[in-house]
């Protein structure tokens, strides 16, 4: 079976004149929208607070738990109805110290409240400021680091610095927008997303190499064509491995979209995202920045 | 079959049959006792938020730790100050870990106390402040310090893992992070709230002397006699269930603590089968309670845990053989856990939680379903397009896929890696790469067929082109990998684990074993055409 015919030659790195817009229109929005609302949105287990995931053995009216949370002063909780009508879902962001406290107390005044129907905690987490904190900074050093690591593997093994610089501005583009995604659905960014966003890194990095293996291949057989040609014959010829790998992969996430319920629903809005950026930047974004590096400093320094 | 190849299928053969005996305990729990015997019986662990349980990190206030040490380095000095009848004002602890003094009288005496007995506290300042007055700010050693702390710390993971050890959780897991920092894992447990007020509470015995002299209601007032202190005990109304608390005016300097006991059960007082702790002593301690209680005859003794009065009896008379009670109307269960925190000692320092994840048994179970019907679904659906999309070449890496799978859980189980959702995001990026590397190399073979290529050659050709993009793009990857393992915490960890470990069984299944099952059916089978 034949997806793509071993003779097709579209023009994409002719098109990156106008891509470069596209790029940067979506960096911007992303950048935007993430600035427009003051900062990502981030959940309990990174900004601290208490998550409680309750189940009544009855109905009870969503009103009356946020009155009775407001009546312990707990006024900017949020609760939501979660799956069920008798589940719920109840977040307090706060960096406080006591924060075990606050979370007993939710529990007893509920029981107490709704005396007749049996409360069972599904779920709690309590966060202290401290360790969402900590959390997010470990882990942006572990991501920078290995950002770090694959730019100087990259540059190794393809004996150019640019080939490295390609594939880690990708990535980085690959995160804005999907921060930005994340950002615009108004998502919580939490565990789970951190984990999507470590995926579509693992993903995107993957991609690019693809592409690049085969440029360096092609640049042996191919030495007396512009390296744009080559480039550009190089995404064709994998083409086909292209769509079907990042088809196979759209296939499950969107299958976990519509069927996976609402715990994961988050992650796989993200996934889907980051999964779209991570295929285009590896042509729109990682091969122009080896291009660009390759007119604008080794041509130059040959002169 | 040809040597080659029947070599290296014996080698895949067995490593595969490995893979699958090390993946039986996790499946069934039923193997006969000779097999857990040469095969490691370690099952694959579901994290806390698969399985249902309760994750706690605890931060140790170590710094109390020290400011108790120099308390203690205190109030000998104080004793010592009046022992050698050296003349001294104030003497007190400021800043956690100083002590300052008013000393007066001949210099070299209490120099020569200080140098002496308390070397492990630097003398910070000393100026003499009129009088003959001279005042000293000492500073405990730094180093010294730091060895507080840290046995502190030790010290508390010990008294922690003994707590729980007694309160009865099967595989608990207690395990320091960074340096002040206690993590404690129990799956599966029923009862979260009682788990955590046993580890968290500090445990402190100790006895104290009533000031029998002292005002009680001045001291309320606010005019709490010098060495004194007040500290509350809580009386349970018996009819109204509302809880008083009785004030107890005592002597600051404690007697005794619980570090010398030996043993403390619970027991049914006898009238009216009242549950009390019964206490008993190690040979220290027996002497020196038989010491307290001879000289204080007719005196009330408090006992205190926590800084609560539990009960303040009138010493009978000296009481030898070293046995004491706590009494003080407790639940059955109140009085379990009393006799656990007591048994397993005093946390050396306060200890709070700072991060708690309970995830109750039901959701652990729903997600876990949930979560492998997904997973059966999507595998189900990727199996199937390979199969339509590339025939018999879809079959062989389909069978690929699934080794695949088995050997990452088996590395998981021998590992004893937690699997946890992070993990899980880990194993799916893993298997997509694996599923991609298949597509790289049947991409390739058509590729090369196309070039009018021999099947031999277009199997050697692309298999040897493919490997070199798979490797450079999962060593990439895995070094990603690595470093994110390295400078990780936590849920950075799950996923880098499985990741790393999934990137190694991919290029093992997907180079190594396809590339015998296409070399098997060219050169042994002899195929004439390639269904790819």
């Amino acid at each position: 079976m034949e997806l793509i015919r071993p003779d097709t030659r579209f023009d994409f790195i002719g098109k990156r004149k106008f891509t470069v817009w596209v790029s940067a229109i979506a960096i911007l929005i992303s950048l935007g929208s993430i600035f427009f609302h003051g900062g990502l949105r981030y959940g309990v287990d990174f900004a601290g607070g208490i998550l409680l995931q309750i189940k009544f053995s009855q109905t009870v009216d969503i009103s009356e738990v946020r009155n009775t949370l407001g009546a312990m002063g707990l006024k900017d909780a949020m609760v939501q109805n979660f799956g069920e009508e008798n589940e719920f879902l109840i977040r307090v962001e706060k960096a406080s110290e006591d924060l075990e406290e606050i979370s007993k107390t939710i529990q007893t005044s509920l029981q107490g409240r709704f005396k007749d129907k049996i409360l069972e905690v599904r779920r709690a987490e309590v966060v202290g400021p401290k360790v969402g904190k900590d959390l997010k900074t470990k882990a942006i050093w572990a991501m920078g680091l290995s950002f770090l690591g694959m730019l100087i593997y990259v540059g190794f093994r393809f004996r150019q610095f640019s080939y490295g610089l390609g594939g880690i501005v990708a990535l980085i583009h690959d995160i804005i927008v999907t921060f930005g995604a994340i950002s615009i659905f108004d998502l919580e960014f939490s565990l789970p997303l951190l984990a999507v966003i470590m995926t579509i890194i693992g993903f995107s990095i993957n991609d690019t190499i693809v592409i690049f293996d085969r440029v360096r291949e092609n640049i042996k057989k191919m030495r007396k064509e512009k390296l744009e040609t080559i480039f550009n014959v190089s995404i064709n010829e994998t083409l086909g491995r292209t769509i079907l790998t990042s088809g196979t992969v759209m296939m499950v996430i969107l299958i976990l979209f519509f069927f996976g319920g609402p715990v994961i629903h988050d992650f796989t809005t993200a996934m889907i995202i980051g999964l779209i950026s991570g295929t285009y930047s590896t042509i729109y974004i990682a091969s122009p920045t080896v291009l660009l590096w390759h007119h604008h400093i080794t041509l130059k320094r040959r002169r | 079959m040809l040597k080659s190849l029947r070599w290296k299928f014996i080698l895949y053969a067995a490593i595969t049959l490995f893979a699958i005996l090390l993946l039986l305990p996790t499946i069934t729990s039923q193997l006969p006792s000779w097999y857990t015997k040469v095969i490691p019986a370690d099952k694959i662990h579901l994290g806390l938020d698969l399985q249902g349980g309760m994750h706690l990190i605890l931060e140790a206030e170590a710094d109390k730790a020290v400011e108790s040490y120099v308390e203690r380095i205190k109030n000998n000095l104080k004793d010592d100050l009046r022992d050698r009848g050296i003349p001294a004002g104030k003497v007190e602890r400021e800043k956690g870990d100083q002590i300052v003094l008013e000393v007066s009288g001949e210099k070299g005496k209490w120099e020569k106390l200080l140098s002496e007995r308390y070397s492990a506290m630097h003398e910070l300042s000393a100026s003499e402040i009129g009088g003959g007055i001279w005042r000293i700010i000492l500073v405990l050693d730094s180093k010294q310090a730091d060895q507080i702390k840290k046995s502190a710390i030790d010290q508390a993971l010990e008294t922690i893992r003994n707590r729980i050890d007694q309160f009865g959780v099967s595989e608990p897991e207690i395990t320091l992070q960074g340096t002040d920092r206690i993590l404690i894992q129990l799956p599966g447990i029923k009862d979260p709230e009682r788990a955590k007020s046993l580890i968290g509470r500090t445990a402190l015995l100790e006895f104290k002397l009533w000031d029998e002299e002292g005002d009680l209601e001045a001291a309320l007032k606010g005019n709490v006699p010098e060495g004194d202190i007040i500290l509350y005990q809580r009386v349970v109304d018996p009819k109204t269930g509302g809880v008083r608390k009785v004030p107890h005016l005592l002597k600051e300097k404690t007697l005794m603590t619980g570090e010398v006991l030996k043993d403390a059960r619970v027991a049914l007082e006898s009238q009216f089968h009242e549950p009390y702790i019964a206490l008993e002593f190690d040979d220290i301690g027996a002497k020196l309670f038989e010491q307290i209680t001879g000289a204080n005859v007719k005196k009330r003794l408090a006992i205190i845990l926590d800084d609560t009065v539990y009960s303040a009896p009138v010493i009978q008379e000296r009481i030898s053989g070293g046995r004491a009670q706590i009494t003080g109307r407790f639940t059955t269960d109140e009085a379990n856990e009393l006799a656990i925190v007591l048994r397993a000692g005093a946390l050396p320092a306060p200890v709070k939680i700072i991060e708690e994840r309970t995830v109750g048994p039901s959701l652990g179970q729903d997600s876990i379903r949930k979560g492998i019907l997904s997973t059966l679904i999507s595998a189900a659906l990727v199996a199937l397009f390979m199969v339509f999309y590339y025939r018999a070449a879809g079959v062989i890496a389909d069978m690929a896929l699934l080794l695949n799978i088995i050997f990452i859980l088996a590395a998981l189980a021998i590992f004893r890696a937690t699997l946890t959702l992070p993990g899980i995001a880990g194993l799916v990026l893993s298997v997509g790469m694996a599923v991609d590397a298949n597509i790289l190399i049947h991409e390739r073979i058509k590729e090369e067929l196309r070039w009018g290529k021999t099947i031999r050659a277009a199997i050697d050709q692309g298999y040897h082109r493919a490997f070199i993009t798979i490797i450079d793009s999962n060593l990439t990857t895995l070094i990603a990998g690595i470093l994110l393992y390295q400078f990780g915490t936590g849920p950075v960890r799950g996923f880098a684990v499985t990741l790393c470990i999934g990137i190694l069984a991919n290029i093992f299944t997907a180079v190594y074993i396809t590339r015998w099952v296409f070399d098997f059916l060219t050169l042994q089978v002899k195929v004439k055409q390639l269904s790819i």
